[in-house]
């Protein structure tokens, strides 16, 4: 039986958390079932993939290049796949490569070749692969001297964003909408970094981010997997936005555009397996452009396999083996391929959990660094019940859309919707709680009103709640609303003074939900996944057993 | 307003109005798309139908100035879970529900569509009605409807005359706005524009004629190919247009899209027969047995080439669906010909099997 | 038709509810599905393999809240719901479920709320002759003062109810206790305040699994840094290395007379200070625990497994297991009695596995990242090796304490830690690393005749540790604060600077007194071993 090296991704730390225990794990049941044996480094043991039923020979040890050239040693696997295990698994395959300790053991890499995973990393070879294949990447210009800065006044689109290199906590940057500020604010920055370098990049702040999970196969098979828009626009870490799958507010002729675009992208990189493709748009145009390109299986697609019932780790490890995507079962319905493009019938909203109920002192400001440990997910036939359903499964202070502290001035609530925080999801309710226009929302904060919509009828069924304390007679439809909307049995007592089981007779409206399968097609085929989420639906998709005999 | 769903079958679905009052009926179907609603409002292959959207939230993006793949709406209703009332996009002009109802078509929202799609996937389709009049009237209009499969919809949709399409889109057959290194024929069943505007990208002006055109009146035009359009209903009714293909094999380079594919393989002898309940949608793969690869498509089909029927004939099967191994696509032999049984000019759906298009204007450019 | 069981996540990933509990969760699945039911998770984390669509009989994508829980059970019929697994998330549940008329499996929301509730569970204690650092749950600022006085400062505060010691913190005197009480106060709004004398003894801890009869301890973890620091924050060492014998019965005994009391059907996790000998219990969570899955590895004893099988009336006796700690003995792991354990002449286990923690402050701009007791690491590793030195080497590494290879070790430490700074000083100058040293530690080091150079602090002029550290000149910082509320926050700025710069930063003088005793082992490498799992635990330890 030939041997296959996994690397996993080690401990877990804000930008790589479970996701690559779900990835790694799924990944090694794929190469047992295709009959390989599976050797597993990693130095987190609170991990599925180091359990011996998902491993054949497991070890715990540090995820050093030193310690892997022993495993390599002992082991002489035949291949080694390093896609699955985040950043860390990818940069100690590359160190592996470097070092030549692949080569002196004759080990095999797996899945994208280091060359693609290079060319997707490096900047500038990045940069020119899309200027060669004509995909728009956001121009940009490193600046060593103010020499450099005067001559590039002229040229550099407004507004521009400056990053000085090499500074303490990314001190010194900061956006310049004319050449004056460009002047000024570049100046500055030169003198601050450590070694007079800064990069002045165009400004994508305010366009839409969209996402696009692909695989490829080895003989250039391609497919999405999903498609995710960004809630919070351009400027927040997608690890750190709201992100809806499918996407919402793009046109199909978009969609497609914007799908193309990122096929492209895999076929001219020679990805073999899973990949992330991270794009700007205009939201005033089809001016698009590349922003960023995740050569492996990432946390995006853990939240996409999550969202579609697609397993990309599994596919991309049989990917990686060889096998292209037309011989690969689609493991939900069983009766299909895995070359397809899941059909959703239903809406994911994921939320991120930020760290900053322990770090009281930190700075809560979202920005391109992302600073979220964790996230949730939440799926409904609706956006509202799913929105809903995300925050109270946060378990921070608020259960629903209302913020225990209100007291903000208005000034001090339009610059948190201008530089949003872990709490702008409650900001922005705040605003439309106090009557500001969709319109002037979407001016401060960026955020699509398409959203800005669906949170301000959220905020309207709240304040119909509020309102049955004084005129209880409409409880009956005020708390249909309210749950057809997703709110929490508890939070329609908490706002309405009501106890809702007893205001609600069971015939007028019923308390509980409906349950639906996610099934990859839509509904298409036939699947027995048993993968379910509740919604306020007629039919239920969930197989019940009827009275089992109790045996406990 | 309320408004109600009925199947044949005795099922009603209650919801709510979406659109203009009255009621319609048609073949009930559904679309697993998740974008692309304005497309499949304006395709001609949706007439005479219902279309139930899978995706729940529809008219997200509103309906804007372009987006429209022939000059009226074509299915007679749409069913969805629920319709948009606040879109958002760059282009939108107005709401899905204020399209419908400028349009005069009855719609109904608030339907559990996915247990409608469970429903004609294990029953098939079958005919339906939206009504904001009644669920009786709703269950009478679906029972007395005439059978989908006995309507001549082909003759509903195709164009009275003869138009062209040139770069700048629709255009006086004899006052091209720039002159164009192709001409194609195209014969029309249910022609959606954005077959025009990708053959116009690549050089091509359409010469758009009538579905009762003949060979002769065909050969006229000088065309350097032949397209024969998608479109609706049974593919088995359409004798005329098949005989028309028929003459045409062999004289120039011939493309058949979805019907008329199903048109190319009748032209050879060959047979079509109905799905339970269709292909409508953009994920479907398709295996090009030629190369190998493997494209994702986007469909809008109800009968299928049996491929049975072509054993013997002068065709072969080049492409089959990888979900349930259908035809997708032939090659007749001895003819410049071929057909696809899917949508490469997309609109709505994925845009990878363009190349088809492309290959076809290099045999056109060739045969001159 | 199968009886179905519901299992609940543990939720987003956040600081002091990790990867561990879903681990957990997917053991408990699994073992139910081995006896026979259908289990059904519910959980809302996309991250996780808890939530993969063939983990469990079903899958239900919902967040872990009473209603949409209690919605789930209902729809599913099913016998019990399962929360011990899912960290404080599910744990919180118990009560509440239990009261919409819904089978909690294992421990009884009764005795879980016991456990937590602070009055009650001291007189459990008291009854059972067992200690526990005085202390009292105040509902008043005033009432926290009192007790405060009344114990001694320094004292502990800390909310109740609230997982990975949110807002607690050490208090040393009366003039901070208010800031610290509202703090504590927020954090659990509605809930008593815990004001607990703070014991800077040896930190210990001991997982059990329990039938409510029979309690098996599978092994205990001896914290490497004292008291003060949280265990998440803390690395810890299996087996003890400087826990004497009878020391570490008592904890075994302990754990099994909670157990027992607390008819615990399932798994408790105890934390103990150990002070001149004597054991303390500071907290019981009844519960699986971070530590689970580290000592089910390091030790073979399917924890989870047993444990969902003692929930649905399994006896650790039927599975072969009983009362007393898992060890080695006569090259067979067994579970051994008090008298067995004493006479033990070799250790309880084949292999050492030092858990270190890992953070995330490179991500998080102005947070602090001192140890305290308040918890901030994201994540863990394991070091496993046949010697301790060897686990502790590889704990280090793994987690990101490597010496850069060009420039100093600094040393700059508080005031209570220039005696330990010394022997510090001294292995690394032997060891052939030159030290920094801020004026405070540097004199103390040249009393003990080590050399050190003298470095400025940022207060003092340039140049200065922070200019050292921005040249790429540190090699490796040791830097430890001292006590809350008396600190400059240029000694902050140092540690933030490390962070950004990549050096690897150690703020607990125990932290930094373990690695060197790992310096052999980061000079020669290889003489730590490379085995699989199994090895390790098939193969004879090494005498230290």
């Amino acid at each position: 039986m030939e041997k296959i090296l996994v690397i996993g991704s080690g401990p877990i730390v804000i930008g790589q958390a479970a996701e690559f225990d779900y990835a790694g794990t799924q990944a090694c049941r794929s190469l047992r079932e295709e009959g390989y044996s599976v050797v597993l480094v990693n130095s987190n043991p609170a991990t599925i993939m180091t359990d011996e039923e998902t491993a054949d020979r497991i070890y715990i040890e540090p995820l050093t290049p030193e310690f892997c050239e022993r495993v390599i040693e002992r082991e002489r696997p035949w291949g080694l796949l390093a896609t699955l295990g985040g950043q860390t698994g990818l940069n100690l395959a590359s160190q592996l490569a470097d070092l030549g300790v692949l080569e002196r053991y004759g080990v095999k890499l797996l899945g994208t070749p280091l060359e693609a995973i290079r060319k997707a990393e490096d900047r500038e070879l990045f940069r020119s692969l899309m200027r060669e294949i004509r995909e728009p990447v956001p121009e940009s210009w490193i600046v060593e001297s103010e020499a450099e800065l005067e001559a590039l006044l002229d040229t550099a689109p407004y507004p521009c964003i400056i990053r000085p290199a090499y500074t303490l906590g990314g001190t010194g940057g900061g956006v310049a909408r004319d050449r004056d500020e460009l002047w000024e604010t570049g100046r500055k920055g030169l003198k601050l970094s450590m070694r007079s370098q800064l990069m002045v990049e165009r400004s994508l702040l305010g366009w839409k981010e969209v996402e696009y999970e692909v695989m490829r196969d080895s003989k250039g098979n391609c497919i999405t997997v999903c498609n995710m828009e960004n809630l919070d626009p351009m400027g927040v870490h997608t690890g750190d936005s709201i992100v809806v799958a499918p996407s919402q507010t793009l046109s199909d002729i978009e969609y497609h555009m914007l799908r193309t675009a990122s096929l492209k992208i895999i076929q001219s990189l020679g990805i073999e397996g899973g990949c992330n493709v991270q794009l700007a748009v205009n939201p005033k145009s089809f001016d698009y452009y590349v922003i960023e390109v995740n050569p492996r299986v990432s946390r995006s697609s853990a939240l996409a396999s999550k969202a579609t019932g697609y397993p990309i780790a599994r596919v991309a490890a049989k990917i990686a083996v060889g096998k292209t995507l037309d011989e690969i079962e689609n493991a939900v319905t069983k009766t299909t391929k895995a070359c397809f493009e899941p059909a959703l019938d239903y809406v994911v909203v994921k939320i991120p959990r930020w760290p900053f109920d322990k770090f009281r002192t930190g700075d809560r400001r979202l920005s391109t660094q992302m600073k979220a440990t964790g996230e949730v997910m939440a799926i409904a036939r609706s956006f509202e019940e799913a929105m809903m359903k995300a925050v109270r499964g946060l378990e921070v202070a608020s259960k629903d859309l209302t913020h225990p502290d209100t007291s903000l001035s208005d000034e001090a609530l339009e610059d948190r919707l201008r530089h949003p925080t872990d709490e702008r999801l409650w900001h922005l309710a705040e605003a439309l709680r106090r009557g500001w226009t969709v319109k002037r929302v979407n001016e401060v904060s960026r955020v699509d009103p398409w959203f800005i919509e669906k949170l301000l009828g959220l905020v309207e069924v709240e304040s119909r709640l509020v309102g049955l304390r004084t005129e209880p007679s409409a409880a009956r439809e005020v708390f249909r609303e309210a749950l057809d909307s997703g709110f929490d049995l508890s939070t329609v007592a908490r706002l309405s003074g009501l106890a809702p089981e007893e205001a609600l007779d069971s015939a007028s409206v019923r308390l509980e939900p409906s349950y639906k399968m996610v099934d990859t097609c839509a509904g298409e085929f036939e699947s027995d996944t048993p993968y379910y989420y509740a919604t306020r639906e007629v039919e239920d998709d969930a197989a019940v057993p009827q009275n089992p005999i109790s045996v406990l | 307003m309320e408004a109600w769903l009925a199947l044949s079958d005795g099922t009603v679905y209650p919801g709510r109005s979406l659109g203009a009052q009255g009621t319609s009926v048609g073949e009930s179907v559904f679309t697993t798309g998740m974008t692309g609603y304005q497309e499949v409002l304006t395709d001609p292959s949706f007439a005479g139908q219902l279309v139930a959207f899978t995706y729940p939230l529809i008219g997200n993006y509103g309906v804007n100035d372009d987006d429209f793949e022939s000059d009226r709406v074509q299915p007679s209703g749409i069913i969805v879970k629920e319709a948009c009332d606040t879109p958002s996009n760059w282009r939108s002009r107005r709401t899905l529900a204020e399209f419908l109802r400028d349009r005069g078509v009855v719609a109904i929202q608030g339907v559990d569509t996915r247990a409608l799609v469970k429903r004609i996937r294990s029953g098939g389709v079958l005919m339906g009605a939206v009504s904001t009049v009644g669920p009786d009237q709703a269950l009478r209009a679906s029972r007395e409807a005439a059978r989908y499969d006995d309507t001549d919809f082909v003759g509903q949709v195709t164009t009275r005359r003869p138009y062209a399409w040139g770069r700048q889109g629709r255009e006086e057959i004899d006052a091209p706005a720039s002159p164009m290194p192709v001409r194609m024929a195209v014969v029309d069943c249910g022609l959606k524009h954005n077959i025009l505007r990708r053959f116009a990208a690549l050089g091509v002006r359409s010469i758009v004629l009538p579905s009762t055109v003949t060979a002769d009146e065909v050969k006229d035009w000088r065309p350097d190919g032949v397209l024969f359009s998608p479109g609706p209903g049974d593919p088995a009714r359409l004798g005329g247009v098949v005989a028309t293909a028929r003459e045409l094999l062999g004289w120039r380079p011939v493309f058949g899209i979805c019907l008329g594919n199903q048109i190319l393989c009748q032209a050879v002898g060959g047979r079509t027969f109905k799905l339970k309940f269709g292909h409508r949608g953009g994920n479907h793969p398709v295996k090009d047995l030629l190369d190998g690869s493997v494209t994702i498509t986007s469909q809008n089909h109800g009968y299928a080439v049996d491929p049975e029927s072509l054993t013997g004939k002068d065709a072969e099967v080049t492409q089959v669906n990888v979900n349930d191994g259908t035809v997708e696509g032939i090659r007749l032999k001895g003819a410049e010909a071929m057909g696809v049984q899917y949508h490469p000019e997309a609109a709505p759906g994925p845009w990878d099997s363009r190349k088809y298009f492309a290959a076809f204007v290099e045999q056109m450019t060739a045969a001159r | 038709m199968k009886p179905t069981v519901v299992v609940l996540g543990s939720g987003p990933i956040r600081i002091g509810q990790g990867i561990e509990f879903d681990y957990s969760c997917v053991h408990c699945v699994w073992a139910l599905q081995e006896l026979g039911y259908r289990a059904v998770i519910v959980n809302n984390n996309p991250e996780t393999v808890s939530t993969d669509f063939d983990t469990a009989d079903a899958l239900y994508f919902e967040p872990v809240t009473l209603h949409d829980v209690a919605a789930v059970v209902r729809h599913e019929r099913a016998e019990g719901v399962v929360v011990q697994f899912g960290g404080q998330t599910a744990i919180n549940l118990a009560q509440p479920l239990e009261q919409a008329g819904i089978r909690v499996l294992g421990t009884s929301p009764r005795s879980i709320a016991m456990a937590e509730d602070r009055g009650q569970f001291d007189r459990i204690l008291a009854d059972l002759g067992v200690r526990r650092p005085p202390g009292a749950a105040v509902n008043s600022l005033d009432d926290g003062l009192r007790a405060a006085d009344r114990i001694g400062y320094p004292v502990l505060v800390r909310p109740s109810f609230v997982l990975g010691g949110r807002a607690m913190e050490i208090v040393r005197d009366s003039s901070s206790f208010a800031e610290f009480y509202r703090e504590a106060e927020s954090a659990s709004p509605g809930q008593p305040v815990l004001v607990d004398s703070y014991l800077a003894g040896t930190e210990a801890e001991i997982d059990v699994v329990s039938d409510g009869e029979d309690t098996l301890v599978p092994g205990l973890m001896e914290h490497i840094e004292r008291a003060g620091v949280h265990s998440g924050d803390s690395m810890a060492v299996y087996p003890p290395i400087g826990l004497n014998p009878e020391v570490q019965w008592e904890m075994v005994e302990t754990g099994r007379l909670i157990a027992r009391e607390l008819k615990v059907k399932g798994l408790m996790n105890i934390q103990f200070a150990v002070v001149d000998g004597q054991v303390y219990v500071i907290e019981v969570n009844p519960r699986a625990s971070r530590t689970v899955p580290y000592l089910s590895k390091v030790t073979g004893v399917p924890m989870v497994q047993l444990a969902t099988r003692a929930m649905v009336g399994r006896s650790l006796a039927q599975e072969g297991y009983g009362s007393g700690l898992w060890a080695r003995h006569e090259g067979q792991s067994r579970v051994i009695g008090r008298q067995e354990f004493l006479a033990l002449g070799e250790p309880i286990s084949p292999v050492y596995a030092v858990k270190a923690p890992v953070f995330s402050f490179q991500k998080l701009g102005k947070v602090d990242p001192a140890l305290g007791p308040e918890m901030k690491s994201t994540g863990e590793v394991l070091g496993i090796d046949r010697t301790f030195e060897g686990a502790l080497y590889k704990a280090l590494v793994a987690s990101g304490v490597t010496f850069r290879s060009r420039g100093q070790v600094i040393l700059t430490v508080a005031e209570g830690d220039k005696a330990h700074a010394v022997g510090i000083g001294k292995l690394l100058v032997d060891q052939g690393y030159s030290i920094g040293a801020t004026q405070g530690t540097h004199d103390v080091l040249s009393r003990s005749g080590i050399p050190s150079e003298p470095l400025k602090k940022i207060q003092e002029g340039s140049p200065n540790l922070l200019d050292r550290l921005m040249a790429g000149q540190v090699s490796l910082m040791v830097n430890t604060p001292g006590p809350a509320g008396q600190e400059t926050e240029h000694a902050q700025r140092i540690r933030r600077a490390c962070i950004e710069t990549g050096v690897a930063c150690v703020t607990n003088i125990d932290t930094a007194t373990a690695l060197v005793r790992a310096l052999t082992l980061y000079a020669s490498p290889l003489e730590a071993s490379c085995m699989t799992l199994g090895e390790y635990l098939a193969t004879p330890q090494k005498v230290n």
